[in-house]
């Protein structure tokens, strides 16, 4: 082991020199590579890549819904169709199986969201741009403060700040004795535990993700070799796919999970049971 | 015993260095622990909520609602687990 690392030290080993049986070890993917070089700063609050990627994804947002319903007719054509597959999908997948038929004026709301969080994660796969925003924890925990905002306040709203806390804390037929034990679980859970999970895992399925991504995507730039390590290479290359492949499919998941769950969230504070 | 030293040993690889143990790669070890449990309760939720839906399908509606805050709380464990290493320094 010591002759590689003294190789180490004598060659000039950056990520993009090192190949396997050049003396230099694999360059492994930490969480430095989601820290960029910011383009200008406002006080110490840096502006990067995330941030731009962000403001992208309103614009495509906003951008694709104002041309699929800028003129909308009775029978769509063209881009409203595809617009409205999407506000469809989230109203009868989403909306309706949690809220029902009241929950109608929260279409917008979880519509957006759906749409953002999905636009945002869907960058971590497209070429250039290589990055899912939402694995910047900052971004996930102003959605989910969003949420928590909301689902407290229309809970005080309609049951009353008092019965709101009641309702949430006793949960309805539960024996009286098992009460001290119930009441701090349930108030953690709702108040703390609710949106921290929510911004989590979303956070944590983008980051991981985008982890596996680059292990594999090094490792084949690290395997490129005239030698046996071609063949590897090849595997890893293919792994790559299959594994991009997956996001595709945790990106769409995990913006539907963060939706459902806010529809959820959204339709206890509705009822008082839950 | 054998077992143990072997484990030990595993331990000492994976922190990289051959004397010190970081807390950052016994974080990593144990969120696996940590995930045993969560994995095998989601696996159960949406399992049973399957069969379930097998069963009575006009029934899917509620079903899955309560599916979805099941998931939630059970998740939480899990994603407990990934925030508890960055708190112990």
């Amino acid at each position: 082991m010591s002759d590689v690392f003294a190789a180490e030290a004598v060659k000039n080993c950056t990520p993009s020199a090192s190949h396997i049986f050049s003396g230099c070890g694999y360059p492994a993917p930490s969480i430095s590579d989601f820290y960029f070089t910011p383009l200008f700063k406002v006080g110490s609050v840096g502006f990067g890549k995330p941030g731009l990627l962000f403001l992208l994804s309103i614009i495509i947002v906003i951008g694709f819904f104002w041309l699929a319903f800028r003129s909308p007719k009775l029978v769509p054509r063209g881009m409203q169709n595809v617009g409205e597959l999407g506000i469809l999908f989230v109203r009868d997948q989403i909306l309706r199986p949690q809220l029902g038929k009241r929950g109608d004026k929260w279409l917008p709301f979880l519509c957006s969201l759906f749409f953002f969080i999905w636009v945002n994660n869907i960058f971590g796969i497209i070429p250039i741009l290589y990055f899912p925003a939402m694995s910047k924890y900052g971004y996930p925990v102003a959605l989910a403060a969003i949420v928590w905002v909301i689902y407290m306040g229309l809970g005080m709203k309609h049951q009353g700040a008092f019965g709101y806390f009641k309702n949430m804390a006793v949960p309805q037929g539960a024996p009286w004795w098992i009460l001290p034990l119930l009441v701090p679980i349930e108030l953690f859970s709702n108040i703390l535990v609710r949106p921290f999970t929510l911004s989590v895992r979303l956070f944590a399925n983008m980051l991981a993700g985008h982890v596996l991504l680059l292990v594999f995507t090094v490792a084949t730039w690290y395997l490129l070799t005239l030698s046996i390590g071609a063949l590897f290479a090849a595997t890893s290359f293919v792994l790559v796919i299959l594994l991009t492949g997956l996001e595709v499919l945790i990106q769409a998941l995990q913006a539907f999970i963060f939706t459902i769950l806010t529809a959820t969230y959204i339709s206890g504070a509705y009822e008082t049971a839950h | 015993m054998q077992l143990a030293m072997h484990v030990h040993h595993l331990l000492y690889v994976a922190a990289g260095t051959t004397n010190t143990l970081h807390i950052t790669s016994l974080g990593a070890l144990t969120y696996g622990l940590a995930a045993i449990g969560p994995g095998v309760g989601i696996g159960l939720i949406f399992g049973n909520t399957i069969q379930a839906i097998a069963r009575q399908p006009e029934a899917a509606g509620r079903v899955t609602g309560l599916m979805w805050i099941g998931f939630a709380l059970t998740e939480s464990l899990a994603l407990i687990g990934i925030a508890v290493p960055f708190f112990i320094k």
